[in-house]
């Protein structure tokens, strides 16, 4: 059998069917139905992930806040509570001051 | 008044989505044509022609208007058709038992006298398209570009991404392939 003969008549074959260009209906509503599906998922999307990276960057300035406190306990705590009372109380020194 | 495919494409860019309806609208039938060279599901030729809008719209930003609009979704079209190829590769064997009693028959009156097996019969039809689906994705791209479809080289190098030489390579290899499943067909039968 000539194989190529009948290569040539198979391609001849598929030359002469081309396929049909038929569209499904309403297919470009559907198409645009999914766009806008899509355009919502990458919204939030967007929004899980600036979350995400807020709350990592958060988390590490409390842990490293955390770990400074720690470390220096004695002159900030000190400070920093005596700091709070004067202002606290400020308002009533100043009274007791002008009585 | 009925707007331009370059500003309905602006418009698009701009951030109005429902400009690209009336582009939708206006190349499917391109598209499921092609599709349907390359998948013989309507399932999943319109899979193909979803997916290939879909990366069309997202992909927009790279069309540079060099060239018509078409040929730019024409290239992406033939890209996913060959990755839905490469991703649903098939059992490739071909046994003569395989084929229905149309094709056989077409086949014997082709062995018997080549003239007489019409390429318009719909047996050929069929047959041609259970030969392609034994071809490996890049031999059936190439060779539904190349010689079904007519395209030269150097416009299946620019569709499929693929340098001129190795186009012709992969073209040569191709039609090899296509002779062996071929070759392979009577051999089944008559030793």
């Amino acid at each position: 059998m000539n194989v190529a003969e009948l290569q040539k008549k198979l391609i001849a074959a598929a030359r002469a069917n081309p396929p049909g260009d038929n569209v499904p209906y309403a297919f470009e509503k559907r198409v645009m139905a999914l766009l806008a599906a899509r355009a919502a998922g990458d919204n939030l999307v967007l929004w899980v992930r600036g979350l995400w990276r807020a709350a990592v960057s958060c988390t590490a300035i409390a842990l490293l806040l955390g770990a400074w406190a720690f470390f220096n306990p004695a002159t900030s705590a000190v400070d920093l509570s005596q700091n709070f009372e004067n202002t606290l109380l400020a308002a009533v020194d100043q009274s007791a001051q002008t009585q | 008044m009925e707007r331009t495919e370059a500003e309905l494409i602006a418009a698009v860019l701009a951030g109005d989505a429902a400009s690209f309806e009336p582009l939708v609208q206006k190349y499917s039938p391109r598209v499921f044509a092609t599709a349907r060279r390359y998948a013989r599901r309507e399932s999943e030729i319109e899979d193909i022609a979803q997916e290939v809008w879909l990366k069309a719209f997202e992909k927009l930003n790279g069309f540079r208007g060099e060239a018509p609009f078409e040929h730019w979704l024409m290239r992406l079209t033939v890209r996913t058709c060959y990755d839905f190829l490469r991703g649903h590769q098939r059992n490739r064997e071909l046994a003569f038992s395989d084929l229905t009693e149309p094709e056989n028959d077409w086949l014997e009156r082709f062995v018997a006298q080549p003239e007489a097996a019409s390429e318009n019969a719909e047996a050929a039809r069929l047959l041609v398209e259970r030969v392609l689906e034994r071809l490996s994705p890049s031999a059936r791209l190439i060779i539904t570009l190349l010689e079904i479809e007519d395209h030269s080289v150097k416009d299946i190098a620019a569709l499929t991404g693929w340098s001129v030489p190795l186009v012709k390579v992969r073209a040569f290899r191709a039609r090899a392939e296509m002779r062996k499943i071929l070759a392979k067909l009577p051999r089944d039968k008559y030793l």
